[in-house]
């Protein structure tokens, strides 16, 4: 644990001595719950079709992925004619895409940004390295199953999968939201344990809360 | 009587907003060769940010920062006439509603200051910071035009003041006093988040300014006020400088065009910082704003 996350005491500049906190006071305790379609099944679906047409990704390059999500907000692939746009602050994301091979020390950043995102969200795998490893399957840094740790709704396959990919994976994604089967953020509080547990044996020094909203 | 009316005023305002703004990005994105957005695209991240299952809270000022915001841009839209000459769409328009206006044209990002201070994100001070800064440099030249034309039309009334502007083009504001509407139309730039005065939200840069924590319904009523207040503030802009208008037509019309000017500007020059803009109002805005209340 950090130093700066410790509980201490910290006088004010009025001089007023308080006790600090850190993980209970920056932090909410309360882990995820299961959210379920609170709507009559019509209003469900009109959503479903909304959430699958305004599809928000983070701005979060975790490999060498990131540099095949470049070209399409360029006018040659141009992914904003499919409702598809950038969100650089992962509370206004609806899709986390994990551009690539994931260090462990990745994967702490991702999962925080990743609880942050509000529910119905997803997560899409770049590349084969968030699959099997890829050709980083026998390094010791990084992690081979992106599955292990954060709840999938896609995946696309290749070394590098081209734009045009890309372009045909979220129009698969859209498919899956709109038949309501990307249901990852249900999926990650139903198995919370699990999904912490595994997360908890690669990184090591874990400073933070078990859930960080 | 005058409330469902003001109602409708306000349903078709935003709806024209949705659809207009989308036009303008298009336009935008047809400069970089791009197709764009699609046309209906507002109306469906309005949707699915007012569809999402969770959001969470900072406080009470962080509930109320977009409630602040959108009526700012609903209040400065119903308290002007929208379409001079008609008794339906002429709002709560009264006898000093130019005041009001100016009021509520700052209303929206003081509130703002409050909610987004409250969130706590580093990102969020800093565009609040910004925000406020070249708000207040870019008002100063508009707060100056409004001045000048009052002098010249002796009165605070809004329909008064297209009253008088009637008859012929050449009876605009734009032509009987144009430094008050040079300076008018420059500090215009300052207020519409659009290059080269956009840094405030440096959108798809690492900070997005105020709105970083804000997400889900939240984002949403700050959806709804983007597409409302510009169209709100041109209302106002129309009214004392471009002579109003007397049908609905006439409206989208003028408003469109007015909104060009931020968007031609916007896609020809590059962003300035903070500190550059505030001394580019200060130098070329102000002493037109300073010249038009000394001329009349």
């Amino acid at each position: 644990m950090k130093e700066e996350l410790l509980k201490r005491m910290v006088k004010g500049p009025d001089g007023v001595e308080f006790e600090v906190e850190p993980l209970r006071d920056y932090y909410c305790e309360a882990g995820p719950t299961v959210q379920t379609p609170a709507y009559t099944a019509i209003i469900e679906k009109l959503f479903n079709w909304a959430r699958s047409e305004s599809i928000w990704i983070l701005g979060f390059g975790t490999g060498c992925g990131a540099i095949e999500m470049r070209p399409l907000m360029t006018p040659r692939f141009d992914a904003y004619r499919y409702g598809i746009q950038w969100r650089p602050t992962p509370r206004q994301a609806n899709l986390f895409v994990i551009s690539g091979y994931l260090s462990t020390k990745t994967l702490k950043r991702v999962i925080r940004s990743y609880e942050q995102m509000q529910s119905p969200k997803y997560v899409v795998g770049l590349g084969s390295c968030t699959i099997n490893g890829g050709m980083y399957w026998d390094s010791y840094n990084t992690i081979k199953r992106l599955d292990d740790y954060l709840p999938v709704d896609l995946y696309i396959a290749g070394c590098m999968p081209r734009p045009e990919a890309l372009l045909a994976g979220f129009e698969d994604l859209k498919k899956l939201i709109r038949a309501g089967k990307a249901e990852g953020a249900n999926q990650y509080a139903e198995n919370f344990e699990w999904y912490k547990a595994n997360q908890k044996s690669v990184i090591h020094d874990w400073d933070m809360p078990d859930y960080n909203w | 009587m005058k409330i469902p009316w003001a109602l409708l005023t306000l349903f078709i305002v935003i709806n024209y907003g949705l659809l207009m703004t989308a036009l303008v990005q298009k336009i935008g994105a047809r400069v970089g060769r791009r197709h764009g957005i699609p046309i209906w695209q507002n109306y469906i991240d309005l949707l699915k940010n007012y569809g999402l299952r969770t959001s969470i809270t900072h406080g009470v000022m962080f509930y109320l920062g977009p409630v602040f915001r959108l009526s700012g841009g609903v209040g400065l839209l119903l308290f002007v006439p929208s379409i001079y000459g008609s008794e339906m769409f002429s709002n709560f328009s009264f006898a000093g509603d130019l005041i009001l206006a100016l009021y509520f044209v700052f209303f929206g990002t003081l509130g703002m200051a409050l909610g987004a201070a409250e969130s706590g994100h580093p990102y969020a001070a800093i565009g609040i910071t910004r925000g406020l800064s070249q708000m207040t440099a870019a008002e100063l030249p508009f707060a100056l035009a409004v001045f000048a034309v009052a002098l010249q039309y002796q009165t605070l009334s809004v329909t008064d003041i297209v009253a008088a502007q009637q008859g012929s083009i050449l009876n605009w504001t734009l032509f009987t006093n144009p430094f008050a509407v040079a300076a008018a139309m420059l500090s215009f730039l300052g207020s519409m988040m659009r290059p080269p005065f956009d840094v405030v939200l440096a959108p798809q840069e690492v900070p997005i300014g105020p709105p970083t924590e804000y997400h889900s319904s939240f984002l949403a009523l700050m959806q709804t006020n983007r597409v409302l207040f510009p169209v709100a503030k041109i209302v106002i802009y129309m009214n004392l400088f471009f002579g109003g208008a007397a049908n609905w037509p006439v409206f989208f019309l003028k408003v469109f065009l007015i909104y060009m000017v931020s968007a031609f500007v916007g896609v020809v020059f590059p962003r300035f910082r903070v500190e550059q803009s505030i001394r580019w109002f200060l130098i070329w805005a102000v002493p037109l704003g300073i010249i038009a209340v000394v001329r009349v």
